[in-house]
């Protein structure tokens, strides 16, 4: 039990896949430019993380390791067709604000990584629970920097107005320039505050 | 000569205003972890021409004569993925036994292209723009222009950057993001020189 606590623990800030392994960053620049679309993107990847460790980690054994990368990828794309489906029926709004970007979880590095590093080696209930850790670890970075992005280039957080009317917009932050920078300075406090706990 | 212009429009705009890396937010993995030295970066970013070529050119007649003929669009992504997963093993294959050097300079960065997500998102972006053939051979080439491109700037940045003196918390990727977001603003500068 203990074991799998760690496993949990794991994902949520000590190998955090933004801001420690710094690994699949195209949907995390691209999509963070508000808080609501980070969460969507945190919430489809996280599913498609779970259940594709879950499935792996049960054939595991049935697997021939020289195929096993495009064996992996093809349980991957199968999740992530699903996904992509079910938003496309039940939230067309969140499905056409990130396009693209749903059909490229495919090829999300920290998906395949997470198979290849753990899946692969572990049995299903400490799968599922790095699954799980993972997938919060990546979707609160996600929503951390869409809710910055959206505060400076246009004053609300998950749509709702928080800075009045004084404020001037900077547009520059949801735009790809700001995505860039922001996330560099984020990434930068990050690494002052884990050197400060260590 | 009005498809000739309309080509041209296409490559220019692809790698200038619609950067794959700069402002589609494509390809960043490599973008970030190759791109510490000119020679390694410029030879990642020919080989991911290359490839971006052939799977513009092979993804079009996939999509047009088998998946949009027999009905298929919810076997789109796990085709296309296994036809670049292909794609890149057969590239690998084939400079092995035609030219050893380039293989040699290429090394481990061959088998990882296909896990580049500027490959995939290419193939998609083809059939949502609704390009023909030609034009789709065009967009893939630019793309890889693109690529290469920034990535050999930003390898160029980052080798004068070896001698700055950068803040401890910022050294590495933190510094790297930041350069690229003012290289981004850089090439906002393009927006507007053509219309497609």
């Amino acid at each position: 039990m203990n074991q799998v606590i760690k496993d949990f623990k794991n994902g949520l800030w000590q190998e955090n896949p933004i801001f420690r392994l710094v690994i699949g960053m195209c949907p995390t620049l691209a999509v963070t430019n508000t808080a609501t679309n980070g969460l969507a993107m945190g919430l489809a990847t996280s599913f498609v993380l779970i259940s594709s460790e879950i499935v792996i980690s049960l054939i595991k054994k049935l697997i021939p390791t020289n195929v096993r990368i495009p064996s992996y990828i093809l349980v991957i794309a199968t999740f992530v067709t699903f996904t992509d489906y079910f938003l496309k029926a039940f939230f067309p709004s969140i499905a056409s604000s990130l396009s693209l970007f749903i059909p490229l979880i495919v090829v999300n590095c920290l998906i395949l990584g997470r198979q290849e590093a753990f899946a692969s080696k572990n049995p299903v209930h400490r799968s599922f629970a790095d699954g799980v850790g993972m997938g919060i670890g990546f979707t609160w970075a996600l929503v951390l920097l869409g809710s910055v992005r959206e505060l400076l280039g246009m004053g609300s957080i998950f749509g709702l107005q928080i800075l009045g009317e004084w404020y001037r917009p900077m547009i520059i932050m949801i735009l790809p320039a700001g995505a860039f920078i922001s996330l560099g300075i984020l990434v930068g406090i990050m690494n002052l505050i884990s050197r400060k706990v260590n | 000569m009005e498809q000739l212009t309309q080509l041209i429009l296409i490559f220019v705009s692809t790698v200038l205003i619609n950067n794959f890396v700069l402002s589609r937010f494509l390809g960043i993995c490599p973008f970030l972890g190759v791109s510490k030295q000119v020679e390694t970066a410029f030879s990642m970013g020919l080989a991911t021409t290359f490839v971006m070529t052939l799977t513009a050119a092979s993804t079009w007649l996939i999509n047009t004569f088998i998946l949009e003929a027999l009905n298929l669009p919810f076997l789109q992504y796990v085709s296309f993925i296994i036809v670049i997963a292909s794609l890149v093993q057969f590239v690998e294959m084939f400079i092995k036994k035609s030219s050893p050097v380039l293989y040699k300079a290429l090394g481990i960065f061959l088998p990882l292209i296909t896990t580049n997500c500027a490959i995939l998102g290419l193939a998609l972006l083809i059939p949502l723009n609704g390009y023909n053939f030609i034009e789709s051979v065009i967009f893939g080439f630019g793309a890889g222009v693109g690529f290469t491109m920034a990535i050999s700037l930003m390898a160029g940045l980052r080798e004068t950057l070896e001698f700055g003196d950068v803040p401890d918390a910022l050294k590495g990727v933190p510094i790297t993001l930041i350069i690229a977001g003012i290289m981004a603003m850089a090439f906002m500068g393009f927006s507007g020189l053509i219309s497609v």
